[in-house]
């Protein structure tokens, strides 16, 4: 992929708060879930941007912040230098059209009362002057047929295709309108290992074909390496480290990359016996609660009396040139080195 | 094992490996027709073994995990063939009281959703302790203290504290310790894990993982765990079946699968998964869909999928060929797929 370096997406300290209320009557928000805690990164054009981390550390809340699905509590989204905040009117539809999802479940995304036709079509309802309406159903065949779906099942419905086939036909609904961005929450997630395969390689080729720019969301560490050129790390709430994947995968620097890259199983028997493992301690804090300072610091093996004081800054330390959000941010190779 | 259990099954004397899996069929008679879920399983653990089984969505892992534990929905599910031997006896023979005492002392199960296996209206102390109190007779006060011993043994911190609490007070990765805790509650010889780390982070999965390796090696249980997890396969088994369509199409000592594989389906899964280790070209992806149950493709049942399909495939259904003593291909051209080379 030969990402260009123009920005279409910029995020700047974005930020979403969940009010924690208590009481049934009259409600009293007793403190906040901190779902994004300060996140800001720029997505080029034709590029693949991965974001991996544990579970309910913001992934998809992210993602719904892009999509204008979520206010956020501050900061912002721009697309083409836009603030999607304060755009109204054809602007705002315009933005929208520019920027599309493809959903984690294909069993429960798509309804179960539509024709893959309606599902396909549906955004062309919305943004009318897409494709004129005479022309709309031979555009949802040829979508059809881009991802690889029999144009001729156009009439039928979702339980008439398998997990696959349904992930096919929320991809090929995300191409309606010809976005230059798709954020893809957990797109293969729900895939057997042998479809999950034919999925990636769609997506790899749609983005060679049209130029997209994706948002990868996924917890497999192997999937998010194999089709992103860049990756961001989240631990609850934020970004602890972000480089190109190779700076991520070969040379990471914050340790809490470091003990996922070190959980994922490689499979590979050979060697098994050495390999060395960085088992980490317990479950992530509460949102609701993270600690002072670094939110690692209660389970990181490194941490020293400042790292409870001072949160850490992402930026490029020495050492490495991409940014870590580490006080003591250093390389260590934990994939290949085993 | 007790005593009763031991002289009914036997002690160890049959020759054959501690638990056999021999030419099992199951079926599920619904409305839309007859399933064929399980066709035909062989496979076989022992002490201190691990049998990893591997295999697609629907391809019959957890219904011949359930058929082994005596658990399957009859009706609609029905077995129509074959035996289940633990220590050399039938347990598909064995009146019902005496399975009930095997299920929990001699082999035992973790599911894969552990928050829906676990009661949530009790607290989850009470519910390992009721373990030792139906199978033992244990008094309740003794059942509560080895409740917290085991909570401590899968390492639940503060166990003491937290055995009142209710299944939905802990975190995914901490009911699956608590379910682990209640399967190895009775000491079984054999345990069946079914993704027991499929809904969990890898973090989590590491530490689960790494629980059962230490627990088996301190009890000398047979582990047969059930996984689509390449990953988690190399890292723990010593042997693998691979099943489709409700047969296992390849069996084999972990290295040997992995270094060359002897199916085309095995084969193209292995190189259809991406690598944390390298950044791959396109994957390879098998070409279209797993078998529907309900209309089985003639022959053998890949032949749809497969690269290497010749005439007589569509025909003629591929015995398990033996390749040698401790591996086997469910494919009439096996010997060209292992001579594609090493992996
Ligand atoms: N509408 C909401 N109201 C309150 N809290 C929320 C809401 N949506 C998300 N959260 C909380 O925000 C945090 C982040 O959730 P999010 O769904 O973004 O995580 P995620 O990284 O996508 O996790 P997963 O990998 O499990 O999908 C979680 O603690 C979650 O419980
Ligand atoms: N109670 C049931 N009634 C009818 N069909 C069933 C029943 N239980 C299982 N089946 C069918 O038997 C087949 C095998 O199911 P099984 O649960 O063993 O698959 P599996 O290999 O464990 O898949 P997964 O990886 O999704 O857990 C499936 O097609 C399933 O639909
Ligand atoms: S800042 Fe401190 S606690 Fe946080 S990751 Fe670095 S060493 Fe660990
Ligand atoms: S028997 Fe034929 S169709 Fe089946 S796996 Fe072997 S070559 Fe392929
Ligand atoms: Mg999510
Ligand atoms: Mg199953």
């Amino acid at each position: 992929m030969k990402a260009n370096t123009e920005s279409i997406l910029e995020v700047r300290d974005l930020v979403k708060h969940f009010p924690l209320t208590q009481g049934i009557v009259v409600k009293r928000q007793i403190g906040a879930i901190k779902a994004v805690d300060g996140v800001s990164f720029d997505l080029h054009r034709g590029e693949t941007l991965g974001i991996v981390g544990e579970s309910g550390c913001g992934k998809s809340t992210l993602a719904k912040l892009l999509m204008a699905l979520e206010r956020p509590t501050s900061g912002s989204v721009r697309i083409h230098g836009r603030d999607i905040a304060t755009a109204r009117g054809g602007e705002l539809k315009r933005m929208r059209r520019n920027i599309q999802m493809v959903m984690q479940d294909p069993y429960t995304s798509l309804n179960p009362r539509m024709t893959v036709g309606d599902i396909v079509g549906e955004p062309f309802e919305i943004h009318t002057d897409v494709v004129p309406k005479g022309g709309r159903r031979r555009r949802v065949q040829e979508l059809l047929e881009v991802v690889g779906l029999n144009p001729d099942h156009i009439n039928r419905y979702p339980h008439q295709f398998s997990g696959g086939q349904r992930q096919r036909i929320g991809i090929a609904r995300g191409l309606a309108l010809q976005p230059e961005i798709i954020i893809c929450d957990e797109p293969v997630s729900a895939l057997d290992v042998s479809i999950q395969a034919q999925v990636m390689n769609l997506l790899e080729r749609l983005q060679n074909e049209f130029n997209l720019a994706y948002i990868f969301i996924a917890h497999d560490l192997s999937v998010v390496r194999h089709i992103s050129d860049r990756v961001a790390v989240m631990y609850l709430g934020k970004i602890v480290e972000l480089g190109r994947d190779a700076e991520i995968y070969e040379s990471p620097t914050h340790p809490y990359t470091q003990a996922l890259l070190s959980a994922v199983p490689v499979p590979d028997p050979e060697g098994r016996e050495t390999r060395q493992r960085i088992i980490l301690q317990g479950d992530p804090p509460s949102p609701a609660n993270p600690p002072s300072g670094c939110h690692f610091r209660t389970r990181c093996w490194k941490a020293q009396d400042i790292c409870a004081e001072q949160t850490p800054a992402l930026e490029a330390r020495p050492g490495s040139d991409h940014p870590s959000a580490c006080h003591f941010a250093e390389v260590r190779d934990v994939v290949n080195a085993q | 094992m007790t005593e009763v259990l031991s002289e009914q099954v036997g002690r160890g004397s049959h020759g054959g490996a501690l638990l056999e899996v021999d030419n099992l069929h199951v079926e599920f008679r619904t409305r839309a027709g007859v399933a064929k879920a399980v066709n035909g399983v062989t496979y076989s653990v022992d002490a201190g073994e691990t049998l990893a089984v591997l295999g697609e969505s629907g391809s019959g892992k957890s219904v011949t995990a359930q058929t082994i534990m005596g658990i399957l929905d009859m009706p609609p599910g029905k077995i129509t063939g074959g035996e289940i031997r633990f220590r050399g006896v039938d347990l598909l023979k064995l009146p019902e009281d005496q399975r009930r005492r095997i299920r929990g002392e001699g082999i035992s199960m973790v599911f894969q959703d552990a928050l829906s296996a676990l009661n949530p209206v009790f607290p989850v102390g009470w519910q390992i302790a009721e373990m030792f109190r139906m199978h033992r007779g244990t008094s309740r006060a003794e059942a509560k203290k080895k409740a917290i011993e085991l909570m401590d043994r899968v390492r639940i911190p503060a166990a003491k504290d937290r055995v009142n609490d209710f299944p939905h007070q802990f975190s995914g990765g901490m009911r699956q310790r608590i379910m682990i805790a209640m399967a190895i509650a009775l000491d079984p010889e054999i345990l069946i894990a079914d993704e027991p780390t499929t809904a969990l982070d890898v973090t989590v999965q590491a530490q689960i993982m790494g629980l059962l390796a230490e627990l088996q090696r301190d009890s000398n249980m047979g582990l047969i765990l059930i996984t689509h997890d390449l990953g988690v396969v190399a890292d723990v088994a010593d042997k693998i079946a691979v099943m489709y369509g409700g047969r296992i199409v390849e069996n084999a000592p972990v290295h040997d699968l992995y270094k060359n594989p002897a199916h085309p389906y095995s084969k193209g899964l292995l190189e259809s998964i991406p690598r944390v280790d390298h950044k791959g070209q396109e994957l390879y992806a098998i070409k279209g869909l797993p078998p529907n149950l309900l209309e089985m493709p003639t022959g053998c049942a890949f032949h749809p999928r497969c690269p290497y399909r010749r005439d007589n495939c569509v025909t003629d259904v591929p015995p398990l060929y033996t390749i040698s003593g401790t591996r086997g291909s469910a494919c009439h051209y096996w010997r060209e797929v292992i001579d594609e080379g090493e992996h």
